[in-house]
C-alpha cells in the first residue's frame, strides 16, 4: 500500500501535513494548495446559494449532480418548523437536491450538522473535511483538518470537487496542567479569547500540543476546536491519540483500520506558541457584545438574567448538560422568573438523554426542551429573546442581534457557570457551587 | 441569482473612485447582514435594506452606488454565510478597504469579485485617518494598490498586494466564470511539483 503523506523534505505541522494528504504533494504555509476534501458540508442556511452557484457555472445553466456525491452532506439543521414558510421553501431546495442525487442528508430534528459529522463517522483523522458553516472547524477535534467555506466555494467543490486553499501558519497552543472541577473547556476558549483578541489567530491554524492534551476529553477538544474561530482561526487541530481513538469506535462506530492519523513533526515550524495552564483556569463570561469581551466570572457582579440557553455545538452535549444538571440539583432548581431553554446538539444526543433521565430531570425543573439543531443561537429557529432581556447561553457568539433582536444581551460561558445563572437569577460564580462526582 | 453586479472590471490596472463609509473593528458578517433575514431570502437585493442594520439602523438608507467601506480590523469575522458579500455588492459597494479581513469572508469576497484590500497597518497613515464621507480613489496597477483619501488625493495609504490567487479569479470575473471556463481548478506550479490532474484519496 502506497503511502497517504507526500514525502516532506522538512518538519511540518498538522496543518501542513493534513494538507499535504489532501493536496496530494507536500505543502507548506504560504503555499496556495488545490485540495480534494475528503468530505463537504453545507447546511439549509449555505446550501441554497451554492446551488445558485454551481448552476451559474454551468454553460447550459442547468443542475447537473454533483462530483463525488458520496462525499456530501447536507445538514438540515438552521430551520424547522417556526422558522417559517421562506425559510422551509430554501431548506427543500437542499433536500430535494439531495434527494435527487442520492446524498447524504441530515434531516431536520437529527441535529446540529457538526456534531452529526462527528458521530456518524463523517470525519475520521487524517482527512480535510469543509463545512459551508464556520464552526467546521469543530472537526480539528478529531485530528482532521475542518474548515469553514462559504456557498461558492461549496459549490466549487460540487463542480470538481476541488477547493483552493491557502496553506496555514500555525499557532500552537501548549497546554499543561489539568483543568479544575469548576472549569471546563469552555472556560479555557473564553481564556483564549481573552488573551488572543477575536482576530488573534486570523489566517492561522491552532495546534494544540502539550501535557494537558490527554487532560481533556473529546467533548473538551470538541469545545476548543468549534471556538477556534472565533479568534479567527482557519482550524482548531488536535493530536490523535487513545482518546481519539476509543470516541470514534464508541461513538461513531468507526474503526482504527478506516484511517490513518497524522502527527507534527519535532522539527515542524511554528509561527508562535501559546502556554495555557489548564489547572489556572477561572470560571470566565464573555460580556455583550463581544467573544473577547471577557472577564472572571468573579469580577462579573450580579448582572440579572432572564434567560439560560444550554444547547449549541459548543455546548450541546451530555456532559454540559450532566454539569448543568449537577449546580441545578445543588441550588434547589431554576430561579423563579428564569427561562431554562435545552436544545441538544443533536438526536443521539437527545435520546442518551432520554435514557439516563437527563431529559426527565430538565422537565421536572421547568426546562423548555426545543427539538435538535441549531435552535436559537443565531436567531433562525425557536425562541428569540425579547427587548431588553439578557441571555447566558453556552453558545460561541454573542453579537448583538445574534439570537434574532438586538436589543436583547448575550453572555457567553460554560454549562456550569449557565446553570448557577439560573439557580440564582443572576451572573455568579460557580466555583463554590460545583458538585464532584 | 447571488451575483449581483459584474465583477470588479478585470483589467490590471485601474482607478475605483467612491465616499468612504467608515467602521470599526471586528464588523462581524452578522452585523453586516443578520443571520436571522437571510431566512427569508437569500436574494441580496431584497437584503440590501437591512445592510448592517444591527449596528446602525440607518446605514442602508444612506448607501450610495460606489461608496466604499473603510473599516479597522478582522472585518467580516463570525460566520462564514456568503449573503454577506453579495448584500454588500447589492447595495452598490465594489470596494472594502480595512487593515485586515477575517478569511472566510476574504474567501467569499474574492469568489464574488467584492474587491478587498488590506491596508498596510506597517504604514503609519492607516484607515483611522479617513474621515466618514471623503472622497476616495483606489489605484490598483497589477498587484499594487494605493488609497488617495481627500478631492486632492494627497494623503496616500499604502495598501498589501493583491495575492496572486485573487488576481486570477478576479480577471475571470469571481470563482463562478473561473469553474465555468476550466471546470476545474488548475494546479500552481511549484518546484517540485507534478503537474497533471489532481487525485482524490480514497474514503
Amino acid at each position: 500500500m502506497t503511502s497517504l503523506q507526500p514525502a516532506a523534505t522538512r518538519g511540518q505541522t498538522l496543518a501542513e501535513k493534513l494538507l499535504s494528504r489532501a493536496a496530494g504533494e507536500a505543502v507548506y504555509a504560504d503555499d496556495l494548495a488545490i485540495c480534494v476534501p475528503h468530505g463537504a458540508m453545507g447546511t439549509d442556511g449555505s446550501i441554497p446559494m451554492a446551488l445558485d452557484y454551481f448552476r451559474d457555472m454551468q454553460p447550459e445553466g442547468d443542475l447537473p449532480p454533483p462530483a463525488f456525491p458520496e462525499r456530501l452532506v447536507f445538514a438540515l439543521d438552521h430551520y424547522g418548523a417556526p422558522s417559517g414558510e421562506q425559510a422551509l421553501r430554501l431548506q427543500d431546495r437542499a433536500r430535494s437536491y439531495a434527494q435527487t442525487h442520492g446524498l447524504c442528508v441530515f434531516e431536520v430534528g437529527e441535529g446540529i450538522g457538526h456534531q452529526l459529522m462527528l458521530e456518524r463517522g463523517r470525519v475520521l483523522p487524517g482527512q480535510l473535511v469543509v463545512g459551508a458553516d464556520s464552526h467546521a472547524v469543530s472537526y480539528g477535534a478529531l485530528n482532521a483538518f475542518g474548515s469553514g467555506i462559504g456557498s461558492s466555494d461549496l459549490a466549487g467543490i460540487f463542480q470538481c470537487g476541488q477547493l483552493w486553499l491557502k496553506v496555514p501558519g500555525t499557532l500552537r497552543i501548549w497546554l499543561t496542567g489539568t483543568l479544575p472541577a469548576y472549569a471546563s473547556a469552555k472556560d479555557v476558549a473564553l481564556t483564549m479569547a481573552r488573551r488572543l483578541g477575536v482576530g488573534g489567530a486570523n489566517y492561522l491554524a491552532l495546534e494544540f500540543a502539550g501535557p494537558g492534551v490527554a487532560t481533556l476529553d473529546m467533548d473538551d477538544r470538541i469545545v476548543l476546536a468549534n471556538m477556534s474561530v472565533e479568534m479567527g482561526a482557519k482550524a482548531g487541530l488536535f493530536p490523535f491519540d487513545a482518546c481519539t481513538a476509543d470516541w470514534l469506535s464508541a461513538n461513531a462506530s468507526v474503526d482504527p483500520g478506516r484511517y490513518t492519523p497524522v502527527s507534527a513533526d519535532a522539527d515542524a515550524s511554528y509561527v508562535d506558541t501559546m502556554t495555557f495552564d489548564l489547572s489556572a483556569v477561572a470560571p470566565q463570561v464573555a460580556l455583550p457584545h463581544r467573544v473577547d469581551n471577557v472577564v472572571d466570572l468573579a469580577d462579573a457582579g450580579d448582572t440579572k438574567i432572564d434567560i439560560v440557553y444550554l444547547g449549541t455545538c459548543t455546548g450541546g452535549r451530555v456532559k454540559d448538560y450532566r454539569e448543568a444538571l449537577s449546580v441545578l440539583h445543588a441550588r434547589g432548581g431554576v430561579a423563579p422568573g428564569v427561562r431554562l431553554i435545552v436544545t441538544p446538539a443533536s438526536e443521539p444526543v437527545r435520546a442518551e438523554m432520554e435514557r439516563n433521565g437527563m431529559l426527565a430531570e430538565f422537565v421536572a425543573l421547568g426546562a423548555e426542551l426545543q427539538p435538535p439543531g441549531c435552535g436559537s443561537c443565531c436567531g433562525t429557529c425557536g425562541s428569540i429573546p425579547a427587548d431588553g432581556q439578557r441571555v447566558i447561553s453556552t453558545a460561541n457568539r454573542n453579537f448583538k442581534g445574534r439570537m434574532g433582536n438586538r436589543h436583547a444581551q448575550i453572555f457567553l460561558a460554560s454549562p456550569l457557570a449557565c446553570a448557577t445563572a439560573a439557580a440564582s437569577g443572576h451572573l455568579a460564580d460557580p466555583r463554590d457551587l460545583v458538585v464532584t462526582s | 441569482m447571488n451575483s449581483p453586479l459584474p465583477a470588479v472590471a478585470s483589467p490590471r490596472s485601474l482607478v475605483i473612485e467612491g465616499r468612504a463609509r467608515r467602521l470599526g473593528d471586528d464588523i462581524n458578517t452578522d452585523y453586516i447582514i443578520a443571520s436571522s433575514r437571510k431566512k427569508h431570502s437569500v436574494d441580496p437585493h431584497v437584503l440590501r435594506q437591512f445592510l448592517l442594520e444591527d449596528l446602525d439602523p440607518d446605514f442602508a438608507g444612506s448607501v450610495r452606488d460606489g461608496d466604499i467601506l473603510v473599516a479597522g480590523h478582522n472585518f467580516g469575522c463570525g460566520s462564514a454565510m456568503e449573503v454577506a458579500v453579495t448584500v454588500v455588492l447589492a447595495a452598490g459597494i465594489r470596494v472594502v478597504v480595512a487593515k485586515s479581513f477575517a478569511r472566510t469572508y476574504w474567501r467569499n469576497a474574492v469568489n464574488n469579485g467584492l474587491l478587498l484590500i488590506t491596508a498596510d497597518t506597517a504604514d503609519t497613515a492607516d484607515t483611522e485617518a479617513v474621515p466618514e464621507g471623503a472622497p476616495l480613489s483606489l489605484r490598483l496597477a497589477g498587484a499594487q494598490a494605493t488609497l488617495h483619501v481627500g478631492a486632492e488625493g494627497a494623503h496616500v495609504i499604502a495598501c498589501e498586494p493583491v495575492p496572486d490567487v485573487v488576481l486570477t479569479i478576479r480577471e475571470a470575473g469571481g470563482l463562478v466564470p473561473y469553474l465555468r471556463q476550466h471546470r476545474q481548478f488548475l494546479k500552481p506550479s511549484r518546484p517540485g511539483s507534478v503537474p497533471g490532474p489532481i487525485t482524490p484519496q480514497p474514503l
